[in-house]
């Protein structure tokens, strides 16, 4: 009897493992579920956050609706795993998330040796320095032998240590693995200053007792195109995600907004006819419904709203367009014809 | 007897108890061995198919990330692997100074506990009630916040003694210079140790047959220190000191006790003591008040009854109860990450956000911790076993 038992389990088991190694076609497999599992942030302001209504607010959080939207006509299809850096590419690899929205810096290493594949950037960010100015410090060059609060997890400690190599300067990290911590530390003086992509810089100062005390030093140390990451190898997934933030974009560059959509429909312009899906032929050939584009300009927004409503001027983070402005008005964001 | 033998025989395979047990066994074992196979070869198939990369060979690539504090000289320039070590380096430190501050300090609570004043028996009872009851991470929080939060800036750090300066940079002080004569000094300590320990050989065999008690303890100490000292008058007296100054924005020199370090030793240590203080006690009073009237009605002191009578008896009930405790001290050594000190957990994270291996990164963790424990608990077997009773 117990020899029968053990086979019992043992076939179970067996049985199970065998079930969790086999992942279909990413796009078949979140159909039949009904939903878009989106890895993010959980707890930066800007990007990944619940409100305080428990409403998930943010630009990655927005790009996720979007691809929910592409999939679905629905930007309500999503769910939102809060995941941590260490976490992040794991959840990803393993088939617990179908895509990852989480600020992650897209480097050959990561789109090679981890398997992943990353799509449109849909913020380009760099790392940068935060002081007190009572220091009285005007650039990064002066840092030597400065003692530094930096997050773990990301490219943010490599960077550093880039920085200071390169420059010959001492420093000492001091790592520390909450935000909220390290924050807490590096007000109270532990550090003489915190290192982390610009985007979150602001975002650190804007908890700060005394916002007004600190500043942000000029020099940027590194390139941190921030963009969405799919499992490798299904493409045509991949292409359904890089194509629902260029959506976005492209929605911004032909002047289609969540507000004048409706009427764009009737717009004589043949771009924004083959945009909007009223000459059809772009959704087919991705496998979506041809309204595709013009749902998610609907329903999530175009690339300027997202931004002006999650990280822009007249948020608490405050940020300038920069970088992440359209090509047109000297920024970085470009996307091919929707043809 | 032949008879027996002819029936033993005859019993078949599946209804011999032993045979039988030995078959169970080896099934088990087998599923298990096979199942192992099956996960493992899967593992690897599967991150074969997503292409990620696996095995070891990250760890021969140059980490390029700087950790704060290190027993060994390191920088971003070195190899992942040597990067990981000086985590393992970092955790053992904490871990080894911890547990002897820990044993120390528990034994001192747990024998005020006992203590027939009061006073220091309720201030002990209530050390132990409250520590306990905390979770350690929360202490480790407010100890961290404690030293932060309360000293100064370094330039405007405290300045106790001379060479001494306390600032939210932690503790720095004076050390000697770096000198030859130090080695000689190491050497002439070790050579106060053999003679120590022959001495008290010496000793007891004199005690056996003569019955002459000798002075071990003050003689012992007197070598301790005397070898070492002569040694440094011997070798000329240096004197010179490496005092830390303030350059820039942090002092250079001396010896650094950084914050992150002092908060989690301490947090450590307050915490597992008030266990280990229960232990003791628990130990202490499992010995039968007539075992001390019988010492006292022999004629011997309190002190003979102490280390003659008592603890022989209450280390044996002590000793497995603490080796739990211990190791649970160095297992909670990696909450390290939350307060900033770059143990081996924290040093195996970055390690693993920069690789991307994450399998072989906490295939590490596991295997490092699993060391540290199996080692602590040899160490407290052998030493559990030495002073085991001894039948007569």
């Amino acid at each position: 009897m117990k020899v029968f038992k053990w086979c019992i389990v043992a076939a179970t088991t067996l049985f199970v493992a065998a079930g969790v190694a086999m992942a279909g076609d990413t796009l078949d497999a979140v159909k039949a579920k009904g939903f878009v599992q989106v890895g993010v942030n959980g707890s930066l302001f800007g990007f990944g956050m619940p409100d305080e209504k428990g409403v998930w607010r943010g630009l990655d959080v927005d790009t996720g609706r979007a691809i929910a939207v592409a999939v679905f006509g629905d930007a309500s299809k999503v769910k939102f795993i809060p995941l941590t850096a260490v976490q992040r590419f794991t959840a990803l690899q393993s088939g617990e998330i179908d895509v990852l929205c989480r600020n992650a810096t897209q480097t050959l290493n990561r789109d090679t040796a981890l398997g992943l594949d990353f799509v449109q950037v849909n913020y380009y960010d760099g790392q940068g320095f935060l002081v007190p100015k009572k220091l009285g410090i005007k650039s990064a060059k002066e840092l030597d032998g400065a003692t530094v609060c930096v997050l773990p997890g990301t490219t943010t400690e490599m960077n550093a240590a880039d920085f200071f190599r390169s420059n010959n300067m001492k420093w000492k990290p001091v790592v520390i693995e909450q935000t909220s911590e390290l924050n807490k530390a590096f007000f109270a003086g532990r550090c003489d200053c915190l290192t982390s992509d610009a985007s979150q810089l602001a975002g650190n100062r804007a908890v700060a007792p005394k916002p007004e005390d600190y500043a942000i030093l000029p020099e940027i140390i590194s390139k941190e195109p921030l963009a969405p990451a799919v499992r490798h190898g299904d493409n045509q997934w991949k292409d359904i995600v890089h194509y629902s933030v260029l959506a976005m974009i492209n929605a911004e560059e032909l002047g289609v907004t969540s507000k004048n959509v409706d009427e764009k429909l009737k717009s004589k312009d043949p771009k924004v006819q083959r945009f909007l899906g009223v000459s059809p032929g772009n959704g087919k050939a991705l496998g979506l419904d041809e309204k595709f584009a013009y749902n998610i300009v609907k329903q999530v927004g175009n690339y300027g709203e997202v931004f002006e409503r999650n990280v822009g001027t007249n948020t608490p983070l405050g940020i300038e367009r920069g970088l992440n402005a359209l090509w047109t008005d000297g920024g970085l964001m470009y996307s091919p014809p929707f043809k | 007897m032949q008879k027996d033998n002819a029936l033993q025989s005859k019993v078949p395979v599946w209804q011999d108890p032993f045979w039988r047990s030995v078959i169970y066994q080896m099934a088990a074992l087998g599923m298990i061995a096979l199942l192992g196979y099956y996960l493992l070869t899967n593992i690897l198939a599967n991150l074969e198919r997503q292409s990620i990369a696996t095995g070891f060979g990250f760890l021969e690539k140059e980490s390029s990330f700087e950790i704060g504090e290190s027993l060994i000289s390191y920088s971003a320039a070195d190899s992942y692997a040597r990067a990981l070590w000086v985590g393992v380096l970092n955790t053992l430190k904490v871990s080894f100074v911890g547990i002897l501050m820990t044993v120390t300090l528990g034994t001192f609570i747990g024998v005020a506990h006992l203590s027939s004043n009061w006073l220091v028996s309720k201030l002990a009872a209530v050390y132990t009630e409250v520590l306990q009851d905390i979770p350690i991470l929360l202490q480790l929080f407010f100890w961290y916040a404690i030293f932060y939060e309360l000293l100064p800036s370094p330039r405007e750090a405290l300045n106790p003694v001379a060479g001494v300066f306390l600032s939210n940079r932690g503790l720095i002080f004076a050390v000697p210079e770096s000198h030859p004569a130090h080695a000689y000094i190491l050497w002439a300590f070790l050579a106060g140790c053999v003679t120590v320990f022959m001495m008290r050989g010496w000793a007891r065999g004199r005690q056996e047959k003569t019955g002459q008690i000798f002075p071990v303890f003050s003689v012992s100490l007197g070598i301790l220190i005397g070898f070492p000292l002569i040694t440094w008058c011997l070798s000329g007296a240096p004197a010179k000191m490496d005092v830390p100054a303030l350059r820039g924005f942090n002092f250079e020199g001396g010896v650094t006790l950084s914050p992150e370090f002092a908060a989690l030793l301490l947090g450590l240590v307050l915490y597992t003591a008030a266990f280990v203080a229960e232990i003791v006690r628990a130990g202490i009073q499992s010995v039968s008040h007539g075992q001390t009237e019988a010492a006292m009605s022999l004629g011997l002191r309190p002190g003979r009854i102490l280390n003659l009578v008592i603890l022989p008896q209450a280390l044996r009930v002590i000793i497995p109860p603490l080796t739990s405790q211990l190791l649970n001290l160095t297992k909670n050594s990696s909450l390290a990450v939350a307060i900033g000190y770059p143990d081996f957990v924290s040093v195996a994270n970055t390690t693993i956000n920069q690789t991307g291996q994450a399998i072989e990164g906490v295939a590490l963790i596991m295997a490092v911790y699993l060391g540290f424990s199996l080692l602590t608990s040899a160490f407290m077997n052998w030493y559990n076993k030495r002073m085991a009773l001894v039948e007569r």
